[in-house]
């Protein structure tokens, strides 16, 4: 029998869950609250063209012409690295799978044991030893895996991100792993313009009211004193922020940890990531390498409604530009299954998935993961080596639901 | 009891999927991406003990090179930032280069071991470096019980 193939060429950014929202084909990323981006963009923006057109004239002939021009590179900088870091992936981790979320799921049932019934089982929380020091890792029920160390997930966004900073409005987008260095470079940086704009906002006033007189000045040049007015307040909080995040990174910490206190106090666990050297601390940080996104957002995905299962290959040139050798060799059905569900995985497994996702097979009656918290899933996926009174209690446990 | 499967093609139209193991990551030596070399019990039959950690062992290495903080990472970051970052539209990062590298590293040892004893490694890039997936295939064409026991637990077997 033949089956009815209908490729439609969706890339994987599109069935992201998570509440991003994504520009340019999912070559941008960013969450779902702009508006203060745009405002941050709008007062740099604004500000600087004031900058250029009523102080730069003055100054380039009467001070020097490498004044406008230091403040063009420094304002193209500043865009450059607030651009970068609201649109790249702030180190996003991807939700797991039905198969190792139950896969996980087994092993936290073995490591419970038996739970008397009506009491609440344990917190999820795994110890791992890093450094001497141990540092426990919690369970995210939403992107159902064990946060990795320094994750954390952000609600707004509904992601985990690695190395999670915090979530920054003002260029809306969380801040994180793969987008710190560009956020601390942006604030540096504005920081710099903020007081080189104001600076010579001051010497270009000073200036003018010699030749003419301080009233007929503002006259002049009223883009003056909204520039000083902006620049001024902007100074206290962008200064302080770079000073904060300097003091972060000499000591390889994260907004996140300070704010809840991970490492300070006595009885607390001392930071096992920081090198106990503030130059070292301050070259991983800001120097370490170029982490990639591991969200293949731009690959496609293969989607199909074919009536049966067929042994036809999938066509390999729909299939993602990445190294996806797993899915171009897997049986077609499991393919599928897996490829679709990758990006659609509900986030309770209750939810609805879209219909056009839905393999028509059997296979995704197994592969779907069993109510939240519950039990075990269909057994479709054995146990894992545990010890047999375990493998053979979570069985028990299956047949009395 | 280990099937044998001549190459990848044979595996895909023979075969299906019976399970899965999830090789976890090593955190002892702080965030860097290295995964743990203890050896899952459900491999046991399908493959020796040597040949597993050392896949594992080779990964660990080429990610411990491509995240490794040196010379040539600071050149490469200050280079970048001298240029505002726009280096990167044209250049591969030191980071891609490697994974390059691991993904063809991982297609061989599927070829060449995993293949032939009926087992299938992804990728961890796949699965957001956060495991080492193995896929355990069993043989469709063999009996009832060898790939229902997949279905059934272990313990009814025992």
């Amino acid at each position: 029998m033949s089956a009815v193939m209908i490729t439609r060429k969706v890339r994987k950014w599109e069935k992201l869950p998570g509440k991003n929202t994504f520009c340019c084909d999912g070559r941008v990323m960013m969450a779902r609250q702009k508006g203060v981006f745009y405002l941050t963009l709008f007062l740099i923006v604004g500000t600087c063209s004031l900058f250029f057109a009523f102080e730069c004239p003055y100054l380039a002939v009467h001070l020097s012409p490498t004044i406008p021009v230091f403040a063009v590179l420094l304002f193209l900088f500043v865009i450059a690295m607030l651009l970068r870091t609201s649109f790249s992936d702030p180190g996003v981790l991807p939700r797991a799978l039905p198969e190792e979320a139950s896969f996980i799921e087994m092993e936290i049932e073995a490591a419970n044991g038996n739970v008397p019934a009506g009491q609440r089982p344990p917190p999820r929380i795994r110890n791992v030893q890093i450094n001497n020091q141990i540092v426990k890792l919690k369970y995210c029920y939403t992107c159902k895996i064990f946060r990795p160390p320094r994750a954390s997930h952000c609600s707004i966004c509904d992601n985990c991100v690695d190395r999670f900073d915090h979530h920054c409005p003002w260029v809306g987008n969380c801040v994180g792993k793969r987008n710190y260095r560009y956020f601390y470079l942006f604030t540096m940086s504005l920081s710099l313009l903020t007081i080189y704009i104001f600076t010579f906002d001051i010497v270009h006033v000073v200036m003018r009211s010699v030749d003419n007189g301080f009233l007929n000045t503002l006259k002049e040049t009223p883009g003056s004193v909204l520039e000083v007015l902006v620049c001024f307040f902007t100074l206290w909080s962008v200064v302080g922020l770079t000073g904060f995040h300097t003091y972060l990174i000499s000591l390889n910490q994260t907004t996140n940890e300070d704010i809840k206190g991970s490492w300070s106090g006595k009885n607390r666990v001392q930071n096992p990531y920081s090198h106990k050297n503030i130059l070292k601390n301050c070259c991983e940080v800001l120097c370490g390498p170029a982490y990639p996104s591991v969200l293949d957002r731009r690959g496609l995905m293969q989607e199909d409604s074919s009536a049966s299962a067929t042994s036809a290959a999938p066509p390999g040139s729909s299939m993602s530009s990445s190294n996806s050798m797993s899915s171009s060799t897997a049986p077609p059905t499991m393919h599928a299954v897996l490829c679709l569900q990758k990006t659609t995985a509900p986030l309770i497994p209750n939810e609805h998935t879209p219909e056009d996702v839905k393999p028509s097979l059997g296979a995704s009656e197994q592969k779907s993961p069993s109510p939240k918290e519950q039990r075990p899933p269909t057994p479709k996926l054995p146990p894992l080596a545990s010890p047999e009174t375990d493998a053979e209690a979570s069985i028990t446990k299956d047949k009395t639901h | 009891m280990a099937t044998e499967f001549h190459n990848l093609q044979e595996l895909r139209h023979s075969a299906s999927l019976a399970n899965k193991v999830f090789i976890q990551r090593d955190y002892s030596e702080g965030t860097t991406c290295k995964f743990q070399t203890k050896f899952p019990s459900e491999l046991e039959s399908r493959i020796e003990r040597t040949l597993f950690e050392d896949t594992v062992k080779t990964l660990n290495n080429y990610y411990a090179e491509a995240e490794k903080i040196g010379g040539q990472s600071y050149l490469e970051g200050c280079l970048a930032c001298a240029t505002a970052y726009l280096i990167f539209l044209c250049m591969e990062t030191r980071y891609e280069k490697v994974l390059k590298k691991i993904g063809k590293y991982i297609q061989e040892q599927n070829e060449k071991i995993y293949a032939p004893r009926g087992l299938l490694i992804t990728d961890p890039i796949e699965r957001g470096m956060r495991v080492i997936e193995i896929s355990i295939y069993e043989d469709r064409g063999s009996s009832g019980s060898s790939s229902g026991s997949s279905s059934v637990s272990g313990s009814t077997a025992r």
